[in-house]
């Protein structure tokens, strides 16, 4: 089984030379660490910044430059900063090659919810629906189930959609999942965890086609 | 040069009534209007509504005027970071539209570009496109969003001239440059105003002719909400 960091580390065997990436918020950040240094790759934060570099030394916070998580950041060599109208047009135009965000709830036919509890958690969907309504090659990294061990990979989401039939990809502390007009196809298991702990603990359909190798981190 | 220098922040926030509808700049607290909030505070002008991507935390930014019950509406992308504005909603004190953050720049954008509407495949399928016109291009499913209408915008900028050219630092950027114009009247407050002509016309991000009121701002906080950082070794 993996932690968080786990996951962040097999995501980021996923993205390639040349990339224009944008991280969530959670699990997605941690991607940047766990990124080979032998590839180029630019970070996109969606308040308007491509070319993101990891948090300043302490005493040289810049209050003007951030993410969108708000923590405080620095940039790299070639990086820009622009508007948010450009920013999401970037996002929107397809011009970003990955995108990679957190979930509560994942369909078998790739809807994604993760804005809104109604009644309890109501923050707001950010940029989450516009990334998901563009973005085609869309990898949510989460926790398989949730804290009261229920399923977050669902034949259908019980909560208020982000975005109909977009995630392409799910990584999560159990496994490496495809999704598939048919299902959930599983891809890798975690170390140390077999299919049927894998079943077990997906709600929605989930093909196993053969021998499922363990990842490689 | 036509002058759009006014002398402060009170001249900068003439003819601002009740029930009007204002458009503020910044990313959480960064980039954000601190003088024109600050004085939209002391105004205790009420019912207004607020076009802005966050809502302020509970003592800085729009938070102080959620506290004074001085905002009839938010429309925002992402109040998180605001315990107070969470419970105003919850209880229903507090009318909020949540709105795609792409969408919420682009309707500020079409309002300064005189789009009336466009179709964004955000939030298609989601309830944020419920009673919205919806159409289908090259088999892709969009949803119609209208451009805003709103009274004032209240801007933040790094540098700015008294011909009103504004020029912004980092990710204070934001929505700033968005809502230049895209409101009857623009009121930009800066941190450095300087004469017409010092600014070079190449390195202007906003022209002049998108803001009708700029003055010096004062005593800038630019509080930070995560400081982040990593040991020297």
């Amino acid at each position: 089984m993996l932690d968080k960091n786990g996951i962040a580390k097999r995501i980021a065997k996923e993205v390639k030379d040349g990339y224009y990436v944008n991280l969530g918020i959670g699990i997605p950040t941690l991607v940047a660490n766990f990124v080979r240094d032998d590839i180029n790759v630019e970070f996109q934060s969606e308040n308007g910044v491509l070319g993101m570099g990891p948090f300043p030394f302490e005493g040289e916070e810049d209050a003007d430059i951030i993410n969108a998580g708000k923590q405080t950041i620095t940039t790299l060599n070639g990086a820009s900063f622009f508007d948010s109208a450009t920013s999401f047009g970037m996002i929107r135009g397809k011009h970003v090659d990955l995108t990679i965000l957190g979930a509560m709830e994942v369909s078998e036919t790739g809807d994604i919810a993760n804005w809104k509890i109604p009644g309890k958690m109501v923050k707001g969907m950010g940029g989450a629906m516009d990334l998901v309504a563009s973005a085609e090659n869309i990898i949510v990294a989460m926790m398989h189930t949730n804290r009261a061990g229920e399923s977050k990979l669902l034949k259908k989401c019980s909560l208020p959609l982000t975005g109909v039939g977009c995630v392409t990809k799910i990584v999560t502390n159990l496994a490496v999942i495809e999704v598939t007009p048919k299902g959930f196809k599983l891809l890798e298991r975690a170390p140390g965890v077999s299919v049927d702990e894998i079943k077990e603990a997906t709600e929605g359909t989930l093909i196993v086609d053969g021998e499922v190798p363990e990842m490689t981190l | 040069m036509i002058s759009k220098k006014v002398a402060d922040v009170k001249e900068a926030m003439k003819g601002i009534q009740d029930g009007m509808t204002f458009m503020l700049g910044g990313f959480g607290l960064c980039g954000i209007p601190e003088n024109a909030i600050t004085e939209l505070v002391s105004s205790n002008i009420k019912d207004i509504t607020c076009i802005s991507n966050n809502a302020g935390v509970d003592d800085f930014g729009l938070g102080l005027l959620l506290h004074k019950h001085q905002i009839k509406k938010m429309i925002s992308s992402y109040v998180g970071e605001n315990e107070e504005f969470e419970r105003q909603m919850l209880s229903g004190e507090l009318e909020v539209e949540l709105t795609p953050q792409g969408t919420l720049a682009e309707k500020c954008r079409a309002a300064q570009a005189g789009f009336p509407a466009f179709y964004t495949p955000a939030g298609y399928g989601t309830e944020v496109a419920e009673g919205k016109e919806t159409r289908e291009f090259n088999g892709k499913m969009y949803v119609l969003e209208e451009a805003f209408k709103a009274d004032f915008a209240f801007v933040k900028a790094w540098k700015g001239d008294e011909a009103g050219n504004l020029i912004f630092k980092g990710t204070a950027r934001n929505f700033n440059p968005c809502m230049c114009g895209a409101a009857t009247i623009t009121v930009a407050e800066v941190e450095e105003l300087v004469p017409a002509g010092e600014l070079d016309p190449n390195q202007i991000h906003i022209p002049g002719i998108f803001v009708q009121r700029i003055f010096q701002g004062e005593n800038y906080e630019k509080r930070i909400e995560q400081r982040t950082v990593r040991p020297r070794n």
